[in-house]
């Protein structure tokens, strides 16, 4: 090997280097910006609250990413948070203790995911369109189960303490003083970096997104892995979904609408490929807080939600583009 | 047209891969060009054609100087370059490919598809191909595909054809219609650059050779002054040999594989052969004849009528590739590029993702076993690379083909079926890879060869299984086969 390929070899990782951590790097120009503009940004009891909003796109988000990684899309993913926060009001509100509701509801979000996948898997649809149509029939049967109107006043209706602690403590506990949401969200990022990074069916999941015809010659069941991604993805967004419903008190059947597009953002501003095989959990921790930190620091602001919507248009655009390879 | 090509420079970045290319190109005649994967044969020819420009050199076309700036201003010139990866919108229609960007328009921009059908026709009529105009691309085999872009060249009156491996996936009858098509178009005038890696093709077809190596003009010959070994020394600049390696002391033991009455209607039928450990198996058969199709239903990929399939003497139930892989059979396909490989992925994950099983504990890949099993990979079969991160897509057709190799070696396969395993491959990397094939008949795996290049697979074999239209016409001996049998039954014959 000679000296000047490997001198050609090192730039080459020198510049992959700056794009890799490129949504990292301008996250921590937009934190650095808005905290000279804005005192009241860089306090302490902020920042916990911007993790605390980062939460509800940061969960979805995660599951996304498997869903993009794997090849696929998942826009069902707000319809799948109304649906299963719907039930899980509905079956506290008819007497079911909170805590088996909750289960249940986590239980429907992945049911409600492995639909999508055996629709792009055995139905052999394309993702957009198979998720397409699961989110506006789950966002229907919200409708349906609900007859069009909140569930409100769901902790008072809760008999037992031990129950209402527990769905109180999902979305409005705290420990230590951090909101327990945030530490779910820290916890997730944690359990995605293992199993995109370190599990063999981490590996299956980019395999099947760079080539799927390769990894299904090498033995990898690409319809079993496909399915459990969507199933990951419902299981994130049902798990959102309980947090908003212990937060907001209440679930109405139009909550986590155009969720799907602020997490797709995010996934596309930490750099993962949307034609799936390349990407990094890391990356899209760092979209979720750009949006969350453009979001909190623009309301801080006064910036104007016309204005706000354009601003952010901008940002996912130049990250993208500063993003590209090649 | 005479074309000559002087002092050609060309880096790409701080890699140099020409270095004083030459070439000289005349009237009516049909050029081979041959060298090593990377010795500069498409780079030269792209920048004869404004493709790459030059940073040195002088190009003379007719004793002029040239300097076209892009493809379409070569073609304007006379100038059509094939490329090997076929250039075709795969949705659109045989009409609507040749005619892209040069449509026949009435008043307004309106397409006059009665005079390009008439166009088109008359010169496919005489090219003697026969494919329905109105056909989509996807629907044509990839040899048709082919006589398309060739159609396409011709139809922009060109004078100097370049073709780069044109006939690498097309089937017998398709090759031969091809080489008396370059045959007329020589004897019309037309000068043919014809880049190929098949000697036999070249001693068929062509009236002279340049061979370039390392970027570097070596020689140009007239064919009938020179023999193949020449032409081998000349591209590696060494002598290579034997051409297909020896199997010494290899014993063929038990039975590993054996197949009985493999039917899928359409594609094969009542297809039987065993293969037996530390045997080649050899199978040979036109394009288009089913042998990928017997071999794609052995591994599950292809869910076939009836038949069994057995494995050391116990019937396997094979339905999906992870129950061949666990039955011990590997499988190497005809489509590195789109099949065997991440080519946007390394070295490492392409050789752990077939052996995930055997790096991990619990589902948990254990970075140790990983790293030991990629360098082994790369040390045992001498893949060259800058280490285990290197991106596939960077790497040459033979190294590609090695990694493949690497991953199903190591999933310790009973049975490893090769499909084409040295297409797109250079003569050196074609003789490790034959060294690769030699050392797993030795471990005792039994091999099965698919393979279009009829030298490849009697030089290769132990027997020679021959299909033709979906039916197995013969298993023979190697040491009792020749060209002229293989091709009797492959044709439908018999011996």
């Amino acid at each position: 090997m000679g000296n000047k390929e490997n001198v050609a070899l090192n730039k080459k990782s020198w510049v992959s280097y700056i794009s890799e951590y490129g949504a990292f790097i301008a996250l921590i120009l937009l934190v650095a910006v808005i905290s000279i503009i804005s005192p009241e940004f860089r306090t302490a009891g902020n920042f916990l609250n911007l993790l605390r909003q980062a939460t509800f796109n940061g969960l979805i988000a995660f599951g996304m990413t498997c869903v993009i990684l794997s090849d696929g899309i998942d826009l069902s993913v707000g319809s799948t948070l109304a649906l299963s926060a719907v039930i899980c009001a509905k079956l506290i509100m008819e007497g079911c203790p909170a805590i088996l509701a909750m289960i249940i509801a986590l239980i429907s979000g992945v049911i409600l995911g492995v639909v999508s996948g055996l629709l792009v898997t055995k139905g052999r649809l394309q993702p957009f369109i198979a998720t397409l149509i699961t989110m506006t029939a789950y966002r229907g049967l919200a409708l349906i189960l609900t007859d069009g109107k909140p569930i409100s006043n769901i902790a008072k209706s809760i008999g037992d303490r031990g129950n209402q602690f527990a769905f109180k403590l999902i979305g409005k506990g705290n420990f230590c003083n951090i909101p327990i949401p945030a530490i779910l969200l820290i916890f997730a990022l944690v359990v995605f970096f293992f199993i995109l990074n370190k599990t063999t069916f981490g590996r299956k999941i980019y395999a099947t997104g760079s080539n799927a015809k390769c990894a299904k010659l090498v033995g990898v069941n690409i319809t079993l892995t496909k399915i459990i991604v969507y199933a990951i993805s419902g299981f994130m967004a049902a798990l959102t979904g309980l947090i908003l419903i212990s937060r907001l008190d209440s679930a109405q059947p139009t909550l986590g609408d155009g969720y799907e597009l602020d997490a797709i953002a995010a996934v596309a501003l930490g750099g993962t490929s949307m034609s799936g095989g390349r990407g990094k959990i890391t990356g899209t921790i760092a979209g979720v807080l750009i949006i969350a930190v453009l979001n909190n620091g623009m309301n801080l602001l006064e910036v104007s939600t016309y204005y706000q919507d354009v601003i952010k248009a901008i940002v996912i655009l130049v990250a993208v583009l500063s993003d590209r390879k090649r | 047209m005479n074309i000559e090509m002087k002092g050609i420079n060309k880096s790409f970045g701080s890699n140099q891969v020409l270095k004083d290319a030459g070439f000289l190109l005349k009237d009516g005649e049909v050029h081979a060009l041959m060298g090593e994967n990377g010795a500069g044969k498409s780079t030269l020819m792209k920048i004869l054609t404004g493709v790459y420009t030059r940073d040195s050199g002088t190009v003379l076309v007719d004793g002029k100087e040239v300097l076209y700036k892009s493809p379409q201003e070569a073609e304007k010139a006379g100038i059509v370059f094939i490329y090997q990866e076929l250039n075709v919108l795969f949705d659109l229609t045989v009409e609507e490919n040749l005619f892209m960007g040069k449509e026949i328009t009435k008043k307004f921009g309106i397409c006059d598809r009665k005079a390009m059908r008439e166009k088109a026709k008359e010169v496919m009529d005489r090219m003697g191909v026969d494919i329905p105009i109105n056909a989509v691309m996807s629907d044509l085999s990839v040899g048709q595909q082919q006589m398309v872009e060739i159609c396409k060249a011709l139809m922009v009156d060109a004078k100097v054809l370049i073709m780069d491996e044109p006939t690498a996936a097309l089937t017998q009858s398709e090759t031969e219609g091809l080489f008396k098509l370059i045959k007329s178009l020589r004897e019309k005038g037309v000068s043919i650059v014809y880049i190929s890696h098949r000697m036999e093709e070249i001693f068929e077809l062509c009236d002279r050779i340049t061979i370039l190596r390392d970027g570097t003009y070596v020689d140009t010959k007239f064919i009938k002054d020179i023999t193949m070994d020449d032409i081998v020394k000349m591209m590696i600049g060494r002598e290579i040999g034997e051409r297909y390696p020896k199997r010494e002391g290899v014993e063929i033991g038990e039975e590993k594989l054996r197949v009985e009455g493999l039917t899928k209607e359409k594609k094969f039928k009542d297809v039987t052969f065993s293969v037996k450990a530390g045997e080649v198996l050899g199978v040979s058969g036109l394009m288009g004849a089913g042998r990928t199709e017997i071999m794609q239903a052995i591994f599950g990929n292809l869910p076939f009528d009836s038949g069994k399939i057995f494995i050391e003497g116990n019937e396997m139930k094979i339905k999906s590739a992870q129950d061949a892989i666990k039955a011990g059979i590997g499988f190497i396909t005809e489509d590195r590029k789109t099949e065997g490989l991440l080519l946007e992925k390394s070295i490492s994950e392409n050789i752990v993702l077939a052996n995930l099983d055997k790096v991990s504990d619990k589902g948990v890949v254990r970075k140790a076993k990983v790293e030991e099993i990629v360098k082994k990979g790369i040390d045992e079969f001498r893949i060259k690379c800058f280490g285990p991160q290197h991106e596939c897509n960077n790497l040459s057709g033979g190294n590609q083909q090695k990694v493949v190799f690497a991953k199903w070696v190591y999933t310790d396969p009973k049975i490893l079926i090769l499909d084409e395993p040295t297409r797109g491959v250079d003569i050196g990397a074609k003789k490790e890879i034959y060294s690769v094939i030699n050392d797993l008949a030795a471990k005792g795996v039994a091999i099965i060869l698919v393979s279009s290049e009829l030298p490849e697979v009697l030089g290769m074999s132990d027997r020679i299984m021959v299909v033709h239209e979906g039916k197995v016409t013969g298993i023979i001996d190697a040491n009792e086969a020749d060209q002229e049998k293989v091709m009797t039954l492959a044709t439908g014959g018999t011996l």
